[in-house]
């Protein structure tokens, strides 16, 4: 069997145990929901002036939340699956049989993506839904469908070459939260970073990936709409393929970072 | 023509702080069941998953089929299967998509139902590797090691934890793959497992291998003499024979280069007297006494 062929019949396979433990797929879909309800409600009211323009906070939340569930989907479940796997002997097994490496990780990343994708959407929909949030249409939901490819690979990336930091499953669940939840909440995730952050906070979103992605999806998501400037007047809110690049080239060094130090065995 | 499948020379690997294998020099013919012997921190798992390509060697050559393991190369991959000491196939898939999803592994795998039945899962086919026991779970994994029709089989103490019906039951699936011509290679601690399906010793204690050979002359096993043990009732005057020895529980023991001669002896005088001895037994010195000694009742420490 061809390797393009192998690598798909991994990623089918990898999504039907994926369903095979309902407690485990709900939550990953229920999660990032649960949250932009939670957040909408405690901070959801008025508006929010960012990159110059003033938006609807709760709109703010569904592409904040689209965005975390990039994230969990891609860094936070890769990173914690691949740990158990690897725990489990089934990455040490998969080594002793002519299956390439690269399909293996390729499975576990089409498969991270497809959830990703699904909570993209759940998200948008619940928001149009609830909280009348605008769905892009024409170039701006092209530039938000880029941002998202790019961002799912760069924290898929991201989260393999942090497995090698990883020493056992045990450890997985407080280092990968340990990593990434710090960076969610400077980045503005759950607390809305508005244009008078501070100075230090504002640093760590302009040097780590997590701002960059979700300032890029915004670009997207809001990026056919005009909106009350503060400035006076009304302005279309700005993407920035700058944002895309970042991303980028933070995948690509995790991408280089995981070649060097992923690990088929743990270390206990 | 024999046909060498595995030649190791010199092979040496050391951990930090430890020498775990230490200048080793083996071989394995095509065809052959050969048995690594050797007590928990012997070197045996390090060895195996060196020619497995797990392990990186410190020294030494190694040939698997013609290829370097540590190339770590595909094409050998797809010629072997690998049974590790521990399962390791996704929990949430049932026992036919795991043997379909490893069989798509192979260019020509062996027939999935026919690997299931072979190691006697055929009633858990569309049962989940999660609710399996713990023996389902490593014949589960045998299965596995079947699915590509691997001209070259690793066992790593294939048979441990098992009771003793899983046992047989292993053996004789071993056994099946030597008569279709598959080259084995197992480790074991087992003395009878080594003896039932082993063409071929090979004893490994701190990491060097201490004896090499076919199971009945290993050590020397079949030039050393005879032990009789007998018992004489109570009451009975002592049979003529100066050398033997008396043991804790009461029995004699005598060792003998000839066990006929002794034993005609033995029983004449025993017929002579009127007696009958208790316990009356004649062995070889057993694959388990030979390791003992070889391995100088080496503690296990892994």
């Amino acid at each position: 069997m061809n390797s393009p062929r192998l690598a798909l019949r991994q990623v089918r396979f990898t999504n039907k145990a994926f369903w095979r433990n309902p407690a485990s797929a709900f939550f990953t879909f229920a999660f990032p929901l649960m949250f932009l309800v939670i957040f909408t409600s405690l901070l959801g009211s008025g508006n929010l002036p960012i990159n110059g323009v003033s938006i609807k906070r709760s709109w703010y939340f569904v592409g904040a939340m689209a965005g975390f569930g990039v994230i969990s989907a891609c860094f936070t479940n890769i990173a914690i699956t691949v740990t158990f796997q690897r725990d489990q002997g089934i990455l040490k097994r998969l080594r002793g049989t002519p299956l390439p490496a690269w399909a293996y990780l390729f499975s576990r990343v089409v498969h991270a993506m497809f959830v990703a994708a699904i909570l993209v959407v759940i998200t948008m929909v619940f928001g149009a839904l609830l909280y009348d949030a605008p769905l892009p249409t024409g170039l701006p939901l092209l530039e938000f469908f880029v941002a998202l490819v790019v961002g799912a690979l760069s924290f898929s990336a991201l989260a393999l070459a942090l497995t090698g930091a990883i020493p056992n499953a045990d450890a997985a669940p407080p280092m990968v939260n340990a990593v990434i939840l710090p960076l969610l909440f400077l980045s503005g995730i759950f607390i809305p970073l508005d244009d008078t952050a501070p100075g230090w906070i504002k640093l760590v979103g302009k040097i780590f990936p997590v701002k960059h992605f979700v300032d890029s999806l915004y670009g997207g998501f809001l990026g056919g709409f005009t909106f009350p400037a503060a400035a006076g007047g009304s302005h279309v809110y700005p993407f920035h393929w700058n944002d895309v690049l970042v991303v980028g080239v933070w995948g690509i060094v995790g991408l280089l970072l995981a070649a060097r130090s992923f690990s088929w065995e743990p270390r206990r | 023509m024999t046909e060498r499948v595995i030649e190791i020379g010199g092979l040496s690997k050391s951990y930090a702080d430890v020498e775990a294998v230490n200048g080793i020099d083996l071989h394995v013919d095509r065809g052959e069941v050969f048995a690594l012997l050797g007590p928990n921190g012997a070197g045996k798992t390090t060895t195996t998953e060196i020619l497995e390509g797990y392990r990186v060697r410190t020294a030494g050559t190694v040939n698997v089929l013609g290829f370097d393991p540590a190339d770590n190369d595909l094409a050998m991959k797809a010629r072997i299967g690998i049974v590790l000491q521990s399962t390791g196939v996704d929990p949430y898939l049932t026992v036919a998509e795991t043997l379909d999803l490893f069989a798509g592994y192979y260019e020509h795998p062996r027939q999935a139902q026919e690997v299931i039945h072979l190691v006697g899962l055929s009633e858990k086919r569309d049962v989940r590797v999660n609710q399996l026991s713990g023996g389902q779970q490593r014949r589960l994994d045998v299965a596995v090691a079947l699915a590509g029709d691997p001209e070259l089989l690793f066992l790593d103490e294939p048979t441990t934890g098992f009771d003793p019906n899983a046992r047989r039951n292993a053996w004789e699936i071993i056994k099946s793959l030597a008569a279709l011509g598959k080259t084995v290679f197992l480790t074991t601690h087992f003395m009878d497992e080594a003896q039932y399906l082993a063409d071929r010793v090979a004893v490994i204690a701190n990491g060097s291998i201490v004896a090499e050979g076919a199971p009945e002359t290993i050590g020397g096993r079949d030039t050393m003499q005879a032990r009789i043990r007998y018992r004489v009732p109570p009451g009975a005057t002592v049979p003529p024979f100066h050398d033997a020895s008396l043991r804790a529980d009461g029995s004699f023991e005598l060792r003998v280069d000839d066990p006929t001669v002794a034993l005609h002896g033995l029983t004449s005088w025993a017929v002579e007297h009127g007696y009958a001895f208790d316990a009356l037994d004649v062995s070889r010195p057993s694959l388990e006494d030979v390791y003992i000694e070889l391995t100088g009742g080496q503690a296990g420490t892994e």
